[in-house]
């Protein structure tokens, strides 16, 4: 049938291979070959980019090189690629449950600003006194952070439930709206001597480091790992059960899937689409809440090097499941931060828009079966 | 604060917006939803400056922009249509690479610009009307009347010829289309072309004529977004397009202008006496693009009015329609 019709459609083709191409779609996707279409994808992308910055006169292998060895190259720089592993990882579980139920959330770097935002107001509006014991500080600046992102991300939910307004513009728009927000603070309200920050919080605001422990063990000193990556890796785990362990989990995939079964089912999408983008950007406004109280210890401008549109990317790494968006997060932040000293600055985007226009591109392969077929 | 003034900047940033909304028009009008525009205008910009600068010659520059931009517009098209991949994330794809691609090649080039590269002009007879003539007529770019010209021409293009009829038939029902014997994805290819050629110009016309020179991601400033929400608040028409555009042209002009003056109607400015509030006017465009959204959405929902019913659905020959 195929070969009748390549041969009708394309009489004038001379040139008789003695293989053809078959195309047939495939009936079920064997476990293994998702994780190894990703990864020639991957491997493809960065030949790919390579040859990119080889044309634009740069020397990709020294900047490959450079991008391992200042990411993975020791203990000291790995603890770091966690550093800026720990914000991706929330950015990416927020991605992750909200394409879960094809809900655009391209909002999570607004999310996260507020999240930054809700927890510094608390320090610096004087909510917790100075005085307040670490842990109660922390706990408040934790749930303020969540509130303030969640918050952030209630405004596009409740809107695309109740008024059909497409999210992905709202969620966008909202992120230029919440960086606006942040910097009116840092610069008119908080402004410390004139400089574009606020200052610095006291100590009990400070997430634990892993160098905290350099007075008992010296292996830890210098090392910038905080707690924070402890709030990732715990909201993965609980991300992972919502989805996949619960009744509410299910209804969110079920929608996702399949909204037209889901609402014959009784499921309530409005309510849903509003709950998935508030716990979305709870999520990211953790991780903004984590970055500062973890790295920056104060509110300042460009806390974020587009951590909510990278987690994009590393959602659909991870495909959309939770504690693969662990590991993935690790590599990017390692890409981010190498990246950061390679120059033109545009190269790390460059490469993360190869590879996920490769990723997508190659789910192809999971739902058709190329095959070479001897001719007759 | 002079209305003709901001009327008239925003007239010509409008038609920024105008050129990649229109694009998008086609695009989405046939089916294919490209969020890429905000990387395909900086790619458009960035080529059609540097191009400019290097021969000197404007119109080259434009040209180049569209073939660039139109080249990845096509990249967009083989994920979406071919491999049937998802169209949002194709786009955020496509804008991730223009945005990179745009950096690392624009990098180093010369950033000052403040130099119009395309001729300015006034039509004669035209520029006398009241109001109207120095708004639309008087000493505007090439870009803009390129733009007049643009709009009615995609309208009559979209509703009243044959290739219209097939560029909606395609966006609406595929399968019936292909049943009338169209080519679904040939169609659907030409016109994210003609998307992505568009939002070339629209980068090429900042870069070259609205806020000329190269200064990087905030050429755009996120004009790509509020062109791809101005579509929904447009309805698919490039009238409509035309409007939103001119009006967020003239807003984005009030907020310059806005922080000026001491006074305001009589009142202390609060803009003036405490610049941190210019925040606040910057979240505007981002605001007014959703309030936009909403009155869009409300009316589409009240006039029964929607999208192009297969946007966003691959086109798969064989398998039964949606």
């Amino acid at each position: 049938m195929t070969s009748s019709e390549s041969a009708k459609t394309r009489p004038t083709r001379s040139i008789r291979l003695p293989f053809e191409v078959q195309i047939e779609p495939r009936l079920n996707v064997p476990r293994w070959l998702s994780p190894l279409v990703s990864v020639i994808a991957i491997v493809l992308a960065l030949l790919l980019g390579a040859l990119v910055l080889k044309l634009v006169g740069g020397d990709p292998v020294r900047a490959y090189v450079h991008i391992a060895g200042a990411a993975f190259g020791s203990l000291g720089v790995f603890s770091d690629t966690l550093v800026k592993a720990t914000p991706l990882i929330m950015t990416g579980l927020a991605c992750s449950i909200a394409f879960q139920m094809k809900l655009w959330n391209i909002g999570a770097e607004g999310q996260f600003y507020m999240g930054a935002l809700g927890a510094s107001i608390v320090i610096l509006a004087g909510v917790v006194k100075e005085d307040t014991p670490r842990a109660i500080t922390i706990a408040v600046m934790l749930v303020a952070g969540i509130v303030f992102g969640a918050a952030w991300g209630l405004v596009p939910g409740w809107l695309k439930a109740r008024l059909r307004v497409n999210e992905i513009i709202t969620t966008l728009m909202l992120n230029y709206i919440a960086i606006a927000l942040v910097n009116y603070f840092i610069f008119g309200v908080w402004s410390e001597g004139g400089f574009q920050m606020t200052r610095t919080f006291q100590l009990a605001a400070w997430l634990p480091r892993l160098s905290d422990l350099a007075e008992q063990s010296p292996i830890f000193r210098g090392l910038t790992t905080h707690f924070g990556l402890v709030f990732a890796v715990v909201a993965a785990i609980i991300v992972w059960y919502i989805l996949y362990r619960s009744l509410w989990g299910y209804e969110i995939r079920l929608i996702g899937d399949n909204p037209r079964a889901a609402e014959y089912a009784g499921i309530n999408i409005t309510r849903n689409m509003v709950l998935v983008m508030m716990l979305s950007g709870g999520i990211a406004g953790l991780g903004g809440m984590s970055e500062i109280a973890g790295v920056v210890h104060r509110l300042q401008a460009s806390i974020s090097p587009g951590y909510g549109f990278t987690g994009i990317i590393i959602a659909w790494l991870a495909k959309l499941n939770p504690l693969v968006v662990i590991p993935v997060s690790v590599l990017f932040g390692g890409l981010i931060l190498a990246g950061r000293e390679i120059q033109p600055a545009g190269v790390p985007r460059l490469i993360q828009g190869i590879i996920l226009f490769m990723l997508i591109a190659s789910e192809v392969f999971l739902r058709y079966r190329v095959r070479l077929v001897r001719r007759p | 604060m002079d209305p003709i003034i901001i009327l008239q900047a925003g007239v010509a940033t409008g038609t920024v917006l105008l050129f990649a909304t229109v694009g998008e028009i086609f695009a989405e009008r046939a089916g294919v939803l490209n969020l890429g525009l905000e990387g395909m205008m900086l790619i458009g910009a960035m080529s059609a400056f540097s191009i400019t600068v290097a021969t000197g010659n404007g119109w080259l520059g434009l040209i180049v922009a569209m073939l660039a931009a139109g080249a990845l517009s096509l990249l967009h098209g083989v994920v979406t249509i071919h491999f049937q991949a998802d169209q949002v994330v194709s786009g955020l794809a496509l804008t991730f690479l223009g945005t990179g691609l745009s950096l690392v090649i624009g990098e180093g080039l010369n950033k000052a610009g403040a130099i119009s590269l395309l001729p300015t002009l006034s039509i004669p007879l035209l520029s006398g009307i009241p109001i109207l003539g120095p708004i639309l007529f008087t000493k505007q770019s090439v870009m803009v009347y390129i733009g007049y010209l643009l709009v009615p021409i995609a309208w009559f293009y979209i509703n009243h010829t044959r290739p219209g009829l097939h560029l909606r038939a395609v966006g609406e029902n595929p399968t019936a289309a292909d049943a009338m014997g169209l080519n679904v994805y040939r169609l659907r290819y030409s016109y994210v072309m003609v998307g992505g050629m568009l939002a070339g110009l629209a980068g090429g016309t900042i870069s070259l004529a609205i806020s000329p020179g190269w200064f990087s991601e905030l050429t755009t400033g996120g004009m790509g977004w509020i062109a791809v929400g101005l579509v929904i608040f447009a309805q698919w028409n490039p009238w409509r397009a035309a409007f939103g555009g001119y009006a967020f042209g003239a807003l984005r002009r009030t907020i310059l202008d806005i922080q000026g003056p001491q006074t305001l109607l009589g009142f202390r400015n609060p803009f003036f006496f405490n610049p941190y509030y210019g925040f606040f006017l910057q979240m505007l465009p981002y605001a007014f693009t959703i309030a936009v959204l909403i009155i869009g959405s409300r009316e589409a929902l009240r006039k029964r009015l929607g999208a192009p019913a297969a946007l966003g659905l691959p086109y798969v020959r064989g398998e039964r329609g949606h």
